[in-house]
């Protein structure tokens, strides 16, 4: 038997050393459209005028986040170049700039894209160009189809599944539950509803008066003295801030005492339950995902600690009161957390993958106990939420966090 | 206006057919993307074009386009989706619905005269978003989710992309509709539509048939802007009611001041620079924040304003007839002598 020499033993330890070192240190990395060691291209659309700006808010708070990331080294030493275009809320408009984004600014992914009929319009092509269209900024419950579009990819819990939610609690809770429902007449009005029929199922005839209103009109006053004339007990509040605060001031104005159940979309303290006037609104039911910074409850709590002592460094001027500036900041971490696990692969693939592969994710402002779950059959990033009680001046949560089944 | 020269027509639309061939040989200059845009800018042009009939040509003001628009982008969506009629069948259908639209609200629109005629216009503009809303119509029209459709892909095999097909379907339709108007315009109708424009008495007095006339130009002007929203429906593959708000019919009319009320060319020129500034607007505004580090947050539409204003204040005759008083300075400068006698003949134009 020959005796390995020492020479030979020390060159097939360091051989083996820079082989598997090789595959750390020098690992292949992969690239498509968008991405290079410097650089890492995202697309982005939002309203920044026309009649849906106010979301103007999130586009901005996006902006400042990217950039603070940049400042502090980029991710895996690269720079993101986020590109943001206002599309007006004009689905025509969104489908000539997504089609810039990608085929002339060839970006590696798009991200948080704002708006349900916009991103309708792209949904299609996306797909079809096999880009992903990552965390679009809106709840509705289609963005979660893996197998008919592999490339997009919801963020927040979908209104569909919340309806089911308010609609369980009510049966359990509420005894000969005579129902009354605003909707605002559009998709998202129509998804919320859609949820809380099946969530009654058999109960649906529960409901007594059910109207609608336009984003146009001016005020929902009438519509909530028909709901009140309907003698109901129950009065599901399916309305953006404005109008929701209108319709529950009103019903305290008329001595309307229901059980209110009121959308997750709307619970912001600052801008529906404060002008709505705290008297009217004790004991409103909603259910919640993300810490509202008005909440006093987490003012000593780590993750808002953070997010105030960054939007005061990184995006001053922007208010400290609004829950959008919390929504862009936890998706764009998440979007960050993402591209992070990418590593130094880069494609389109990968960038999927690694979307489709979070178990149990702790996501800054989420409520404790909530996290973000994905797969390959499950593209719905966060589906649970929490109940909340109105009180005195802030939310109080209560119960179990409630996951949804309905996937 | 003077007319475009023929051979100059003839070299536009030469490399206009050839252009997008290049696209294998100069795939960056000629993308699939930039073709796309183009197509745009020629759905822009012809919407344009019906507008100019109405208000260029006929003197009547309406802010309402927006609603023809609509109605024959949905017309041309519910064929393809319902009924599945091929895309280029739903043209003339939708002409067809919109002519007629077009001319019924004509009859009312007879006793409405100017900032009436607009408001009466405007009202239709803003109703009918909601319309397609409606409950009743919401199996047709998806309601507020809209509807979703493919792209036409080009027949027979031809080795065309899609953007491409659709590039040369656009631009032929947009011929067509342009040599019609042409040739409208310069027959015995034409001239009596420009006649009630110009004086509404005495076109009567001449034995002109003037509400007739009326009606039916409102009824062509809104054919032509269908036609545009049936392709747009085509182009875009999704049609929904937040697509055709009280804003499109301001940027018709933008694109028709600025490129020159009552000029075909302008038609054209308008429907690109709606499309172009609209979107330069946005990379000006990012440059002058980012690039130039100017401490100004401008947003796009302030930058399209300023825009705008200066344009008008520059050519306040539209583009065409800024262009045209600017050669003809040039010329006269060249001549050395001043032409006084072309003067007045100047004054008369852009109108």
């Amino acid at each position: 038997m020959k005796k390995t020499s020492r020479r030979t033993f020390v060159a097939g330890v360091s051989a083996a050393a820079v082989l598997t070192g090789n595959r750390v240190a020098f690992s292949q990395k992969k690239y498509d459209d968008g991405a290079s060691d410097t650089e890492i291209k995202i697309g982005h659309t939002n309203p920044y005028s026309g009649p849906a700006s106010a979301y103007g808010v999130i586009g901005k708070t996006l902006q400042a986040y990217w950039k603070s990331v940049n400042e502090a080294g980029g991710i895996n030493g690269r720079k993101v170049n986020f590109i943001t275009y206002d599309d007006g809320y004009s689905p025509p408009k969104t489908v000539e700039l997504i089609r810039q984004l990608v085929e002339q600014d060839k970006v590696l992914c798009t991200f948080n894209t704002l708006g349900t009929p916009t991103n309708t319009a792209i949904h299609k092509y996306m797909n079809q160009k096999k880009v992903p269209m990552l965390y679009v900024a809106t709840g509705a419950s289609k963005w979660g189809d893996p197998k008919n579009f592999p490339w997009t990819m919801g963020f927040q819990p979908d209104y569909h599944t919340e309806g089911v939610i308010y609609a369980k609690h009510l049966l359990a809770n509420v005894k000969d539950a005579k129902i009354a429902v605003l909707m605002q007449n559009d998709d998202y009005g129509k998804d919320y509803w859609e949820g809380f029929k099946e969530g009654l199922a058999k109960d649906a005839g529960r409901v007594v008066k059910h109207v609608s209103y336009e984003v146009t009109d001016p005020t929902v006053d009438s519509q909530v003295i028909q709901l009140k004339d309907s003698g109901a007990n129950v009065f599901f509040n399916i309305a953006t801030p404005k109008f929701a605060a209108q319709a529950m001031r009103k019903a305290g104005d008329i001595g309307w005492k229901p059980v209110i159940y009121l959308n997750n979309v709307s619970s912001s303290v600052a801008s529906t339950m404060k002008p709505a006037g705290f008297d009217n609104v004790q004991g409103v039911l909603t259910a919640q995902y993300l810490m509202d910074p008005t909440d006093k409850q987490w003012d000593s709590h780590d993750d808002m600690k953070a997010w105030v002592e960054w939007m005061k460094k990184h995006n001053a001027g922007a208010s400290l009161q609004d829950a959008s500036n919390v929504f862009a900041f936890a998706v764009a971490t998440l979007m960050h957390e993402t591209l992070k696990k990418c590593g130094d692969t880069l494609t389109r693939e990968n960038v999927m993958k690694q979307a489709a592969n979070f178990q149990k994710f702790r996501l800054r402002m989420l409520l404790p106990g909530i996290t973000v779950s994905t797969s390959a059959t499950d593209f719905y990033p966060i589906q649970a939420v929490q109940l909340s009680r109105f009180k005195g001046e802030s939310w109080e949560l209560f119960g179990d966090i409630m996951h949804a089944e309905s996937t | 206006m003077p007319a475009f020269p023929k051979k100059w027509l003839l070299v536009i639309i030469a490399l206009a057919v050839v252009i997008p061939l290049l696209k294998p040989v100069l795939p960056d200059l000629v993308s699939d993307y930039r073709l796309f845009l183009v197509s745009t800018m020629m759905i822009a042009a012809i919407a344009v074009l019906g507008l100019n009939l109405l208000t260029g040509f006929n003197g009547q003001i309406s802010l309402g386009h927006s609603a023809f628009y609509a109605v024959g982008a949905y017309t041309a969506a519910i064929l393809m989706d319902k009924l599945d009629v091929p895309y280029y069948a739903t043209l003339p259908v939708a002409a067809v619905v919109c002519f007629i639209v077009g001319y019924l609200f004509g009859l009312p629109a007879l006793k409405l005269e100017g900032h009436y005629l607009a408001l009466a216009t405007f009202a239709l503009a803003l109703a009918v978003p909601q319309i397609l809303k409606y409950k009743w119509l919401e199996d047709l029209t998806g309601g507020v989710q809209g509807i979703v459709l493919s792209k036409p892909e080009p027949p027979f095999g031809i080795p065309l992309s899609e953007d491409q097909w659709l590039y040369y379907y656009i631009f032929v339709v947009m011929v067509i509709l342009y040599w019609a108007a042409n040739n409208m315009l310069n027959s015995r109708s034409g001239r009596a539509m420009m006649a009630i424009r110009d004086y509404h008495i005495a076109a009567d007095t001449m034995g002109i048939d003037t509400s007739l006339y009326k009606t039916v130009t409102f009824g062509i002007s809104a054919a032509y802007t269908g036609i545009a929203g049936a392709l747009s429906a085509s182009a875009i593959a999704f049609v929904a009611p937040d697509s055709f708000n009280f804003f499109l019919s301001i940027k018709f009319l933008i694109g028709l001041v600025v490129g020159g009320v009552g000029s075909l060319t302008g038609s054209i020129i308008g429907g690109i620079f709606y499309v172009l500034v609209d979107n330069s607007a946005q990379a000006l505004s990012t440059f002058v924040k980012n690039d130039l580090g100017l401490p100004f947050d401008l947003s796009a539409y302030t930058v399209f304003g300023i825009l705008l204003i200066v344009l008008m204040y520059l050519m306040p005759m539209g583009i065409v007839g800024g262009v045209y008083i600017l050669i003809r300075r040039l010329q006269r400068a060249g001549r050395g002598a001043p032409a006084a006698a072309s003067r007045p003949a100047e004054a008369g134009k852009g109108h």
